[in-house]
């Protein structure tokens, strides 16, 4: 069965760029672009979800 | 689909006020997770909070929310238990708001053993205000009032309730955000007083007075000096130095405030019809 | 059928009184000399399937009164001087958020501590000044045991009606004093509660000035869910700083209270019809007033009481008018000056007002008060 790969995004509205979903995901699969986070390498996703439990501005949500 | 935080958040209140990376935001989150798991019905669900940063979390959340003032969220929210048991009674506030100025409510809390949970947001700064030292701020530790070091022993939240009779009480951390609501949740369910204490970030205040870089480094210390309770059985006493423990820390059953008033109201009707 | 009578003193009135009115809730501290209203009420609240809690401080106490009446709980706390400050932030909190409540404060020797057993007028301003900031006030000055009891019943109407809290203040004589009561029946006061939303949750909002100065208030657990805050805030309850919402939120809630005076105050006038002394005094030094002006009519000296039983808001059409019929003006009242200030101010100048004071911890005397008259004929 093929993995299915988990949807990552980002609301540039509430994002404030404090840099903790970039830092502490396991597989570097976001980036800074500017003043916000923004998805790099979402293949690289293990769907570990703690970029969405760690956010603390409601931006990052991770659908699988 | 990831989980719906919006769900709970009344329209148009998002974003937040709170400043980037602080670990209030992660505590709402953790809070918002705790009582959907537990299915609360908002309009039998009180959310009150005193004053500062952290007390401002329950304008964002759709319940029945009151901001009050400086301290005395808990005696606020003592009166809505009482006058309406029925009503599950969730009370936040930070550091300085639960143990300095509203100090005496919350040993007061604790001891009547009154059916609420108390989450408290503990920075160890007053962020509101611009970074003055709270009774949680560490020894030596700089503030915008302790420009020489805090002269000051802070208290540790978690030993003071056990000592004052919470008979629920945890400890998380915001870095440890998948654990917030696990704790939220067991000590929303426990019957009597519960205190979950979460260490949180302010990279605003404390973090630039006390040489954390970045929020990022925050919660790099956040990681490591967590401790859970179950492994720290099996460390030694040089392995903790400088660790906090986490985790349910204390858990009793005692005689809960409200539901034993009931019973003597009871006992008084009771005597006047006989 | 006749009435139950019985021998009561003044804070056991009170208590009685609150119970008439519908109050199911008290918290409180103990304090001298008022803690009779806490001990009757921890005895008869559940009796009547209420609840009585004994706060940790005084804060707490008020804390827990406005949270027990965002329930729908009409609810009550009694204090005295110390006691009274501390819960001072407190009220100014159920001014802006417009909670209903009431607090009795049984007046002792200040500032600090005090006299604690010694009676007293000296809060009379702190209970319109006491909280920062702009806010309404209603404040009651009962003169006797009965008058303590059917003053409780009113303070909770107009607090339900006004959505504001309501203090009850008798100096520490009329609080301690034992008379005979007449109990009202079931019915025989009227017995005001708030007004509730007409409109369904989705659409209400906690100040909604559609339905004019006093908005219905909703109780927590009904169904409703709202937010309530010490902050300024706009009509759906929410903080705001925008300039012109602050404004008319600000003007709105001072103005419900002062365009509704002539429901609010209340006042006796004693022999006034002719006099050209006019005695203003409330309280138990009403009492002393009523002897010497029956004492200088005895004379032949046409003096008349003015009995204040509404402080706040101050009943300054009635003063005015008194200023323009008499020759003089005398207040009589256990502090160093402060209802002559708010005489001299409605009278501006018409009359002359002195006054006679004490803060010994002694009553003002009807001698004292009759000399006083007797140098201003
Ligand atoms: C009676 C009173 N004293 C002082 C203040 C000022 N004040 C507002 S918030 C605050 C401290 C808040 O610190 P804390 O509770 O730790 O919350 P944080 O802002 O850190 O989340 C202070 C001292 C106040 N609002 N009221
Ligand atoms: S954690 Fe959230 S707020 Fe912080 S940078 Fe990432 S998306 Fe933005
Ligand atoms: S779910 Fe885990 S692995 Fe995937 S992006 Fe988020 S933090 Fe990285
Ligand atoms: S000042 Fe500190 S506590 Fe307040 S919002 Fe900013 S980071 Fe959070
Ligand atoms: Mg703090």
């Amino acid at each position: 069965m093929e993995k299915k790969q988990p949807k990552i995004e980002i609301n540039e509205k509430y994002c404030k760029g404090c840099r903790i979903c970039v830092e502490f995901c396991p597989t570097k699969v976001f980036e800074m672009r500017g003043f916000v986070a923004s998805v790099k390498n979402p293949e690289a996703c293990i769907a570990c979800m703690q970029c969405e439990l760690r956010c603390p501005d409601f931006a990052v949500t991770v659908t699988l | 689909m990831g989980f719906d935080y919006e769900k709970y958040i009344r329209p148009g209140k998002l974003p937040h006020i709170w400043c980037p990376g602080c670990g209030h935001g992660i505590v709402m989150k953790g809070l918002i997770r705790a009582i959907d798991a537990l299915a609360l019905d908002r309009d039998m669900t009180a959310i009150v909070s005193g004053i500062g940063c952290a007390s401002r979390l329950p304008g964002y959340l759709d319940f029945c929310t009151l901001h009050t003032t400086h301290g005395r969220g808990v005696a606020f929210a003592t009166g809505i238990k009482m006058a309406k048991p029925g009503m599950n009674v969730i009370c936040v506030g930070g550091d300085g708001d639960g143990v300095a100025i509203g100090g005496n409510h919350f040993i007061h809390a604790c001891r009547r053993n009154i059916d609420m949970t108390y989450l408290i947001m503990n920075n160890h700064i007053y962020g509101m205000t611009g970074g003055q030292f709270s009774p949680t701020t560490p020894f030596g530790a700089r503030a915008s009032t302790t420009p020489y070091g805090n002269p000051d022993p802070p208290f540790d939240i978690a030993r003071l309730a056990i000592g004052a009779g919470a008979t629920f009480v945890a400890r998380g951390t915001a870095f440890h955000a998948s654990q917030i609501d696990k704790l939220l949740v067991e000590a929303i369910r426990h019957k009597g007083f519960s205190v979950v204490e979460i260490l949180d970030s302010c990279p605003t205040t404390f973090g630039r007075k006390n040489k954390f870089k970045s929020v990022i480094e925050m919660m790099n210390h956040l990681k490591e000096i967590a401790v859970p309770v179950a492994a720290a059985d099996k460390m030694s006493a040089e392995q903790l130095q400088g660790k906090v423990l986490t985790g349910v820390l204390h858990r009793e059953d005692k005689p809960e405030y409200v539901e034993e008033y009931g019973r003597l109201v009871e006992r008084v009707r009771e005597s006047m019809e006989g | 059928m006749s009435n139950k009578v019985a021998f009561l003193q003044g804070n056991e009135a009170c208590a009685h009184g609150a119970i008439y009115a519908g109050c199911r809730f008290f918290a409180g501290y103990p304090i001298t000399p008022s803690t009779e209203v806490a001990e009757v009420l921890s005895n008869e609240l559940p009796r009547v399937g209420g609840a009585f809690i004994q706060m940790e401080d005084e804060i707490a106490a008020m804390a827990a009164v406005i949270g027990a009446s965002l329930t729908g709980m009409k609810a009550l706390t009694a204090t005295s001087g110390p006691g009274f400050s501390l819960k001072q932030e407190n009220i100014g909190y159920a001014c802006i958020t417009e909670v209903p409540c009431v607090i009795i404060n049984v007046m002792r020797g200040g500032p600090s501590t005090g006299m604690p057993t010694g009676p007293s007028q000296s809060d009379v301003m702190q209970a319109k000044w006491g909280t920062h900031g702009d806010h309404p006030a209603i404040c009651l000055v009962p003169a006797s045991v009965q008058e303590l009891f059917t003053e409780t019943v009113r303070a909770f109407n107009l607090a339900e009606k006004y959505r504001t809290p309501v203090t009850v203040m008798p100096d520490e004589i009329v609080g301690h004093m034992r008379e005979r009561i007449v109990f009202p029946e079931p019915g025989e006061l009227e017995v005001i509660n708030r007004t509730l939303p007409s409109v369904g949750p989705g659409e209400y909002k906690p100040y909604d000035t559609r339905f004019g100065d006093v908005p219905p208030l909703a109780s927590f657990g009904s169904g409703y869910r709202f937010h309530v805050t010490g902050l300024n805030k706009a009509e759906d309850g929410f903080p705001t700083t925008r300039a012109d919402l602050v404004q008319a939120e600000e003007e709105r809630q001072v103005r419900k209270v002062e365009k509704a005076i002539d429901d609010i105050v209340t006042y006796e006038e004693y022999l006034l019809d002719d006099a050209e002394i006019a005695v203003v005094a409330f309280g138990a030094i009403s009492r002393s007033a009523r002897f010497a002006v029956n004492e200088a009519r005895k004379r032949g000296i046409r003096a008349g009481l003015f009995r204040i039983i509404t402080y706040w808001p101050f009943p300054e059409r009635q003063i005015r008018a008194l200023g323009q019929r008499v020759k003089a003006i005398i207040t009589p009242e256990m502090n160093l000056g402060m209802t002559i200030h708010e005489v001299r101010r409605c009278v501006e100048g018409r009359a002359p007002v002195s006054g006679i004071f004490r803060v010994d911890g002694e009553p003002i005397n009807p001698a004292q008060i009759l000399a006083g008259i007797q140098e201003v004929r």
